[in-house]
């Protein structure tokens, strides 16, 4: 059996829709599968999975925990990669806006007052756009790959981090564990309701990020530039769009984001500067994005799914003992059927077999 | 003396698997498919080469247990990008959050263990010179390997007719479908490949360099070896010479760790990632030198009309 593509006329709408859903249901009958080979009861598996995280309330506040940064990182991904820009360092990104968000209640520990927040998120912002600088300066000016230098950035914002939370801003009552002081209550992002669970108000920062973003990049004249620099460079350029500047928009709006995210993070979830600050997040982003198919509502719902699947994880390891790797893998499972079944919006796909029966989809 | 000969046979050891999965690469992108998915080739064939001689007891089929699960993970990627006509880019990333999810998953049981480490090769007489005895003579078998390697590669993309044919497709995928070439069928090889090197590198990792399994312990060595293909300007002899560059700086680094200059670790650490970005400028700065070289299609999608 063989697979014949043939370009449609025009973009499906119907499987823009579609996509997403089908790449989602696949995905599930992959993780059964998975589960079987694994031993377990996949029915059982796929509950603890999607499900049982849904149940309680406390644990809908913990989603909206995991799923805030997702979203924030993940509408900027949209930016970038709709513009043709591969960011693939915001892990890097949400580190370094973190870190120098951090540096406000670290180095300044008297500076409390209702300043304080709005200031770090701020310096969170311009970290992550800073360190996203990096990146496209070096594609604008010199033409180097952005792909392998944002990634590169991630190992080195790690390593940097480690040494702060070791070293220089180690709290020394800290006891055997590396990290900064605990942030005062003026440096905390307050939780929405308290008395129920844990979810704060970086969440709602998240939501907003995507309204605005998605506003900016369908109603706006650079946002248009954004798209048409995307679909095609030689038109944007005769339009008189640089791109250069966008490799710069791009990367500093997703890096301002991301940023944002790492100190949305450390001031709302974490309350100090650790060793480790982030599951993966900067990497599960990019899943976000692509199954929100590069739209920033798409990622509001796409982040509250990939958030599921880290919560899920516990879940599921904690119910029937699977290995909470098994979160990576479906997330990687799913990146891999979002992007096939996103080319039946521009294909007609026919399976031809060797007696040639074909099944037209 | 000694030390010296020591430090040089540590580079080579270090150098040899990035030199193996870069030139693996290499011949992915002269074929004019970029796979991202290097790291997660790579890790995966470290996990199954770890396992597969843990429980033989023979490092030798582990390393080909590596090189196979390298080439057939790498068939995944080439099935999307190929077949469905998929982002290249986004298709390689996700065999790379793939490899490192199923890696971590496969390896839990074998995290602390200690593994086997593959025998070196000793040429009786020749490894006992002076200097150079051990560093030429008495390395690890996938050392000669990845040596021959380079000229085999080199040779068959520069001294055959089926090199010439793949880097035709690599320039113009169109007019070499056009001439008959069976363009996908070519490029789904040039895929395993590369996959079946970046699995032998991962395998070399976890059987050579430090026999054990430790989760994402090809800690961005699949990413270099993406770099060292454009340092490379994809050519094989140049892929050697960054390799061994790279290797000199991870082993440098390490011995200035272990000498405790009052330099923090991490910024030792971080050598290999600053260098591998500071190499890409420097190459990529030449805008002439690297449109010539780059392989006109890459990562460009194919769907023969028929």
């Amino acid at each position: 059996m063989r697979i014949e593509l043939s370009k449609r006329s025009q973009q499906s709408a119907w499987w823009q829709l579609a996509s997403p859903f089908l790449a989602f249901l696949l995905t599930l009958i992959a993780g059964a599968i998975v589960f079987a080979a694994l031993g377990k009861n996949p029915a059982l598996g796929l509950y603890y999975f999607f499900i049982d995280p849904l149940t309680e309330l406390w644990s809908l506040h913990e989603l909206t925990v995991k799923a805030g940064p997702l979203i924030l990182i993940a509408v900027g991904l949209c930016v970038c990669y709709r513009s043709n820009n591969w960011n693939i360092g915001a892990e890097g990104q949400f580190i370094m806006g973190a870190v120098l968000a951090s540096a406000l209640p670290i180095l300044a520990p008297g500076f409390q007052n209702f300043m304080t927040l709005p200031l770090m998120l701020l310096l969170g912002m311009l970290g992550g756009a800073l360190y996203a600088g990096i990146p496209a300066l070096l594609k604008a000016r010199f033409n180097a790959n952005e792909i392998l230098t944002s990634l590169m950035l991630v190992y080195v914002a790690q390593l940097f981090l480690d040494w702060l939370v070791r070293g220089v801003w180690r709290d020394p009552k800290g006891f055997a564990f590396p990290g900064s002081i605990r942030f005062p209550p003026a440096a905390t992002i307050p939780e929405i309701i308290p008395s129920q669970g844990a979810a704060h108000y970086g969440f709602l920062l998240a939501i907003l990020a995507a309204i605005i973003v998605w506003f900016f990049l369908g109603r706006t004249l650079k946002g248009f530039e954004v798209r048409v620099i995307g679909l095609s460079p030689r038109a944007g350029r005769f339009a008189g769009f640089s791109s250069s500047g966008m490799v710069f928009f791009s990367f500093m709006l997703s890096g301002a984001l991301a940023g944002l995210a790492g100190i949305s993070e450390v001031s709302g979830a974490i309350g100090q500067l650790r060793e480790v600050i982030s599951p993966g997040y900067g990497f599960t982003a990019i899943i976000v994005a692509f199954l929100g198919r590069l739209n920033p509502l798409g990622a509001i719902m796409a982040g509250l799914l990939l958030a599921l699947t880290y919560l899920g994880g516990e879940a599921a390891q904690q119910s029937l003992g699977i290995s909470l790797r098994a979160v990576r893998v479906f997330q990687g499972m799913l990146l891999f059927f979002v992007l096939a079944c996103d080319t039946l919006i521009i294909y007609k796909v026919r399976f031809v077999g060797t007696r040639k029966t074909e099944v037209v989809s | 003396m000694d030390m010296f000969q020591n430090i040089l046979i540590t580079i080579a050891t270090a150098a040899t698997p990035l030199l193996i999965a870069a030139l693996g690469e290499l011949v992915v992108e002269r074929s004019g498919v970029l796979n991202l998915g290097v790291e997660g080739m790579m890790v995966m064939g470290a996990v199954t080469g770890f396992a597969v001689a843990l429980s033989t007891g023979n490092p030798w089929l582990g390393m080909l247990a590596g090189t196979i699960v390298g080439a057939l993970f790498s068939q995944l990627f080439a099935f999307l990008v190929l077949s469905v006509a998929t982002n290249q880019v986004a298709t390689g990333l996700s065999l790379t959050l793939l490899g490192l999810g199923l890696s971590g998953m496969i390896g839990e049981s074998f995290v602390g263990q200690p593994g086997i480490k593959l025998p070196n090769v000793e040429i009786p007489m020749l490894s006992e010179l002076p200097v150079v005895g051990k560093l030429l003579f008495g390395q690890d078998p996938i050392f000669y390997i990845a040596l021959a390697l380079v000229f085999s590669v080199w040779w068959f993309l520069f001294r055959t007719r089926a090199g010439l044919t793949l880097r035709s497709i690599g320039d113009n995928h169109d007019s070499a479908h056009a001439l008959g070439i069976k363009v996908l069928r070519i490029r789904y090889l040039a895929v395993a490949f590369g996959g079946a090197c970046a699995g032998l590198a991962g395998a070399h990792l976890t059987l050579v360099y430090t026999p054990q399994w430790i989760e994402n312990m090809t800690a961005g060595r699949g990413w270099i070896a993406l770099a060292l293909v454009v340092f490379a300007s994809w050519r094989p002899a140049r892929v050697l010479a960054g390799a061994y560059l790279f290797g000199a700086v991870s082993i440098g680094q390490l011995h200035a760790q272990a000498l405790g200059l009052g330099i923090p670790s991490q910024l030792l650490s971080s050598l290999p990632y600053l260098a591998t970005i500071l190499v890409l400028v420097i190459i990529s700065q030449n805008r002439r030198l690297t449109l010539i070289n780059t392989p006109a299609s890459l990562g460009r999608p194919f769907v023969p009309d028929r």
